[in-house]
């Protein structure tokens, strides 16, 4: 059975990744897989490249060698629509980088609307299409129950915008957070803790298969570190595949199924979370543990 | 005294010459706004082209071409920029007016392109980042969130250029298109009275700069109060 699924595809393969800044190079020749449902935590002291490593998966920054497998397709090259899959991809950032003039809302209903409304309002004008040629149809048959029956879905269908399911979906992700008051406010009203839990729902919204977080809760005063934590611990729970980049040791223990530990610029030691903070076999593991613990 | 009062009537309103300040004002508050309107639109082009060379490497021949015409454009005199438009490229074009607010909006784009360019250098980067990071394009990031915020920060700039135009635009008079800065010059070849004419067309360029000047004031006062509470108007 564990073979079984073993054998099944991995999420996202990261092959030989490297990447330099002109001399340094900050990630050598990294490779690992990413299973459905897996939480990878990534620690490591500063400087060693998580990030990076982190930030190449979806290319905010560009893989200078190697390849990211991801659906089926190398993203690090760069001749792929790299958009397209970082739709499939959400990112939280220690910054939280709400959008500043955007409301609340907006912030979470902006890629949604964005990138699936042309595609929503091709679909349902091929659909009002096919409906009025059937009520043509109703019509010079004589049909008058079935003519009114195709006039009430077209009317259902139209009664609601794209923008409004959006703003619905938004809104359901607000409540979910508790925040469906601050749905007008703009970021710079909200707290920190609450402008992550935005950032998250936003990332949330597209539907993404994999989850990345880069340290989410460093940049939060220590009262709102356990909202924040919190949410992406129900996120996990539902199952969504994550890597995490924290210095959170306890919480990287609760909820990683696998931690990483990178340093300069390679994967060091991995495995489960008691492999590694309990007995550690790297030496520098070791060291790093012993200074953060 | 009485004196006085009489050249300034006779610079003012006999023969109704108050007219004449009037379509001065007129021109010249329409070849600003349209230079405005040009500088900003070609300035906020340009700055996104280099803008975009920073953050993608890409664009490197436009960016270059943009450089090029942003130091040659600020390098060289308006005065001259302007002879060469009215009487070298649209030499056969009789509209003094749109000639001028064409060279002033291709002189103001230099200027506006640098400010839109530290327009875009004070949004932070990792808004860029949120935008692409959910999968939306280098365009639908700049388009929703880089150039709204890019252009708010802008705004007092942008505003004290178009006062600067107001001012600036008077050197049209010298290729003889009829702005405010020329009525004196009519007037004085009537009366014969030099100081009259050129003060009131003074007075009345202090007084629109300094209605604009208000404006930027309130303009000044209200972005930082959504700065403060977050950008609501
Ligand atoms: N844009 C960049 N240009 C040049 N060098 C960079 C850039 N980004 C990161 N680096 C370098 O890459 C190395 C790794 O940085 P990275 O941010 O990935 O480390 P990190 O493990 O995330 O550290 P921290 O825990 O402090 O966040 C550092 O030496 C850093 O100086
Ligand atoms: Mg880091």
């Amino acid at each position: 059975m564990d073979n079984v699924i073993m054998q099944e595809k991995p999420i996202l393969s990261v092959r030989n990744l490297q990447k330099k800044f002109g001399q340094n190079e900050v990630l050598k020749n990294i490779s690992t897989d990413i299973y459905k449902g897996e939480k990878v935590v990534i620690v490591g002291a500063s400087g060693s490249g998580k990030s990076t490593f982190l930030r190449c998966l979806n290319c905010l920054e560009d893989p200078t060698g190697g390849q990211i497998i991801f659906d089926d397709v190398d993203i690090a090259d760069r001749r792929v629509n790299i958009n397209v899959h970082r739709q499939n991809m959400g990112m939280v950032f220690q910054q939280f980088n709400l959008f500043n003039n955007k409301t609340v809302l907006e912030n979470i209903m902006l890629a949604p609307y964005l990138i699936h409304g042309k595609k929503f309002k091709k679909e349902r004008k091929s659909q009002n299409k096919a409906d009025k040629k059937l009520l043509k149809e109703a019509r010079e048959a004589g049909n008058l129950e079935k003519y009114q029956s195709i006039l009430e879905r077209i009317s259902q269908r139209n009664r609601v915008s794209y923008r409004q399911i959006c703003k619905e979906k938004a809104m359901e992700l607000l409540r979910r957070i508790g925040l469906e008051d601050k749905a007008k406010a703009y970021p710079s009203t909200l707290s920190g803790g609450q402008k992550q839990r935005v950032a998250i729902v936003r990332a949330l919204a597209m539907n993404p298969k994999v989850m990345l977080f880069d340290e989410p809760t460093s940049a939060l005063d220590p009262e709102m570190v356990g909202e924040v934590l919190n949410l992406i611990k129900e996120v996990a729970d539902e199952g969504m595949t994550m890597v995490i980049v924290t210095h959170e040791m306890g919480f990287a223990r609760e909820v990683g199924t696998r931690v990483i530990f990178m340093d300069e610029g390679v994967i060091a030691e991995q495995g489960t979370p008691s492999e590694v903070f309990d007995t550690p076999k790297n030496p520098r593991t070791k060291q790093f543990l012993n200074a953060v613990l | 005294m009485l004196d006085f009062i009489e050249s300034f009537s006779k610079a003012f309103f006999v023969q109704g010459r108050w007219k004449l300040y009037l379509e001065g004002l007129g021109n010249t508050i329409i070849i600003a706004t349209i230079a405005a309107i040009i500088g900003v639109i070609v300035g906020v082009i340009f700055a996104m082209i280099n803008y975009l060379k920073k953050k993608t490497g890409k664009l490197k021949f436009l960016s270059a071409i943009v450089n090029i015409y942003i130091t040659i454009v600020r390098g060289t005199p308006v005065v001259l920029q302007l002879m060469i438009l009215y009487f070298v490229v649209f030499a056969s074009w009789d509209n003094g007016i749109m000639i001028g607010a064409i060279t002033f909006g291709i002189n103001s784009s230099a200027y506006v392109a640098e400010i839109i360019r530290a327009g875009f250098e004070s949004v932070d980067d990792g808004q860029r980042e949120a935008g692409r990071s959910l999968g939306l394009s280098t365009w639908q990031t700049m388009r929703k969130i880089i150039i709204p915020q890019a252009l708010k920060n802008s705004l007092p700039p942008l505003f004290n250029e178009f006062i600067t135009l107001i001012k600036e635009t008077a050197i049209v008079g010298y290729v003889g298109i009829m702005d405010l800065g020329k009525v004196p010059g009519m007037i004085q070849s009537r009366t014969f009275e030099y100081l009259p004419p050129l003060i009131i067309s003074a007075v009345i360029y202090l007084g629109l700069v300094m209605l604009l000047t208000l404006a930027l004031r309130q303009i000044e006062k209200a972005l930082s109060k959504s700065d403060r509470n977050g950008g609501k108007k």
